[in-house]
Order: C-alpha cells, then sequence, then structure tokens
C-alpha cells in the first residue's frame, strides 16, 4: 500500500515539476519582449555568454573537424572513396555535431557560469531586494541571458560547424593530400540547404530553449517556491 | 571587467563572426548559389528501371554536368519510372536526345548521361525523352552472366 502511496506521489511532483517548468519558460520567453526596448542589458550578457564562449567553440570545432578527416580518410581509403571525406566531414557537423556538441560546450562554457551568477545573487537576496523595489527579477535577470543564450547558440553552432569543416579540409587536403576540388564538390553535391543547413540551426534553436531554460530553473527553482 | 564600448564592439565582433559562419554554410557547403541564381528548365525521361538514382543525381551530356535529378515517381498505369530532370537553361537539347542511367566508377553514383541526337527542332521546357536505356544492375547482370555459364 506504500509502495503506491510513493509511487503516485513521486509521478505527481514529477508532472508538477514539468508544469511548473513549462510556465517558467513561457514567463521568460514573455518577458523576453521587455528587454528590446533596453538593448544595453542585451549586450553585456551576449559579451558574458557568447564573446567568451567564441574560444572554446571554435578551437573544439577545428579539432573535431581535424579528427574527423584522419579517422575519415583512413576509413574511406580502404574503399577508394576518400574523394567523399568532405562531405562526410561538412554532414557530420552540421547535422549532428554542430548544433549537440556547440550546446553543449555552452552549457558548460556559460551555463554554469550563468548558474553560479543567479545561484550568488540568490544566496545574497539580490534577487529579494530587487523583489522590493518592485523590479521583477525575471525581466532584468532572466529575460536578457535567456535572449543572449537564444541569439548567441545558433551562431555558436554555426561557428563551429564552420570551423570544423576547415579543420577537415587542413588535414585531409592539406596532410593527407585528398584532392581540394573533390572535397568541396562531393560536399556541395551532398548537402542540401534547406534539409541540412537549415535543420542544423532549427536544432541549435530548440536546443538553445531548453538548456539555458534548464539551467534557469535549477538556479531559480528554490527561488520561485519562496515567492509561491 | 572591460568598459560598454569595448564589450560592444567584441559582441559586434562576435555576431559578424556567427553570421559570416552561416553564409559560409549556406554558400560553400550547402552551395546554395549553384542552381537558385540562373534559371533551369525541366524536362522528363520514362525509365523501365531507374535503378539506384536518387534525387540530386547529376544529369551530364559528353561528361559534363548541366543538370540535376529533381524527382522521380512512378507511372501508375505503364509502371514505368519518370525521372524528372531540371537543366540549366543555358543550354538546349535537341528534341531526340536520347537518355541513359550510367554508374561513375564500377560501385560508384549513378548518374542520367544524355546523347543529344541530330535534330533541328530543341527539346521543349516539360519535354518528354523517349529513347531512354534502363539502369544496369549490377546483380542481374551477374545473375546473366551466371546463368549463361551454367548453360554452356
Amino acid at each position: 500500500m506504500l509502495f503506491f502511496q510513493n509511487l503516485g506521489n513521486i509521478t505527481l511532483s514529477n508532472f508538477a515539476k514539468l508544469g511548473r517548468s513549462s510556465f517558467f519558460l513561457m514567463h521568460t520567453l514573455t518577458a523576453s519582449i521587455t528587454v528590446l526596448p533596453r538593448p544595453r542589458l542585451l549586450t553585456k550578457q551576449l559579451y558574458s555568454i557568447g564573446v567568451l564562449s567564441f574560444l572554446i567553440i571554435t578551437i573544439s570545432g577545428l579539432f573535431v573537424g581535424m579528427v574527423l578527416g584522419l579517422q575519415g580518410y583512413y576509413i574511406l581509403s580502404d574503399f577508394g572513396a576518400e574523394e567523399s571525406l568532405g562531405m562526410m566531414v561538412a554532414a557530420s557537423l552540421v547535422r549532428e555535431l554542430g548544433p549537440v556538441v556547440a550546446a553543449l560546450l555552452f552549457a558548460g562554457r556559460a551555463g554554469s557560469a550563468l548558474t553560479a551568477e543567479i545561484g550568488l545573487m540568490k544566496a545574497t537576496e539580490q534577487l529579494s531586494g530587487m523583489e522590493m523595489m518592485a523590479i521583477d527579477p525575471l525581466k532584468r535577470i532572466i529575460a536578457p541571458r535567456f535572449l543572449a543564450g537564444l541569439i548567441s547558440m545558433p551562431l555558436l553552432a554555426a561557428l563551429f560547424s564552420s570551423v570544423g569543416v576547415m579543420g577537415g579540409h587542413m588535414v585531409g587536403v592539406g596532410m593527407l593530400g585528398v584532392d581540394d576540388g573533390a572535397y568541396w564538390s562531393q560536399m556541395q553535391a551532398g548537402l542540401d540547404f534547406q534539409k541540412d543547413i537549415v535543420n542544423g540551426i532549427i536544432k541549435s534553436i530548440v536546443l538553445a530553449l531548453l538548456f539555458p531554460g534548464l539551467l534557469f530553473l535549477k538556479a531559480m527553482m528554490r527561488f520561485l517556491l519562496l515567492k509561491e | 571587467m572591460q568598459n560598454t564600448k569595448t564589450q560592444e564592439t567584441l559582441v559586434g565582433l562576435f555576431v559578424a563572426c556567427g553570421i559570416a559562419a552561416l553564409f559560409f554554410m549556406a554558400m560553400q557547403i550547402s552551395n546554395l548559389s549553384a542552381f537558385s541564381n540562373h534559371s533551369s528548365y525541366k524536362i522528363l525521361a520514362h525509365f523501365d528501371n531507374s535503378g539506384g538514382l536518387k534525387v540530386k543525381s547529376p544529369v551530364s551530356v559528353a561528361g559534363v554536368r548541366i543538370g540535376r535529378v529533381s524527382n522521380i515517381s512512378i507511372d501508375t498505369t505503364t509502371y514505368e519510372s519518370v525521372v524528372e530532370m531540371q537543366i540549366d537553361s543555358k543550354y538546349s537539347l535537341p528534341d531526340d536526345t536520347s537518355a541513359s542511367i550510367f554508374t561513375a566508377g564500377l560501385l560508384g553514383e549513378q548518374y542520367i548521361s544524355l546523347e543529344p541526337g541530330g535534330s533541328e527542332t530543341p527539346l521543349p521546357a516539360n519535354g518528354v525523352i523517349d529513347i531512354t536505356q534502363s539502369a544496369i544492375v549490377l546483380e542481374q547482370v551477374i545473375g546473366q552472366f551466371l546463368f549463361d555459364k551454367a548453360a554452356e
């Protein structure tokens, strides 16, 4: 009997969590609109989220592309198909690795910094202080960061993929002697703008909605509970 | 913390880099510019079997790529494969052009090779190529060969 009680409790509380996160995401989205008349808030966050993640994204993109180029070459050359190297590197970067790895690095680099910052604000009761001054912390603190993440994530994913393709070119064409023309032409023949590039961008936007949203939720959870 | 001016400049640079990367992806990786900025026209060909031909496979004349396969469907009355091709409008073809499906290399990608005839009248847009040669299906050829060997 107790088992069923616990099971029901856990299920219900998980649903409650899901509902609360959805509300939170919705509130953040609506609050994001209020940031637009104050672009200074946004540029500050774009700096700390986007610009500071630039280096780690480009360096890891370069190395992921180089590794793909090297390993792809060894496997493809067994079948005499090393001309397809460009397509392999570009397809795996643009479709999958670009958005996902960029999002993971983003969560690691910018996300942890954000969570720590907001956590500190909460611990030192800055958020409650803002509430006292009738400033909605959701609008002032969360929304600019959220919007900055939403803007910088697709750009970072695009940077990751582009730098990766160049890294693959560097290893494949520069060091291993794949034909330069074949590298690009196979890539262009194999990849479609709508199907591959646009879908990759959509993927990174969805991840940008989810990742920082979750991070903020974790940081704000206690605060929200107090508010209720 | 740097002052606001440098911060804004760096943010501007970052966004410019990101947009440049997006542009690079569109142009260099997916070749958006290839067929969108010059127009093309559509021609059709009926094949008994289009083999491993795919949408976006190249269409070439004398080894030079002049277009791409844009759609492959089946004719529900004759059960033939109908292949739609987009040909660059720079090139016009005579109306007795014949089409065959070849394979690049032994196991490579399949493509359509067009063989222009001697006719004076050009093939119109949405024109149909009547003289076609189907894809060579490797399994069939090997099967045929083994069958012939066995019969000897």
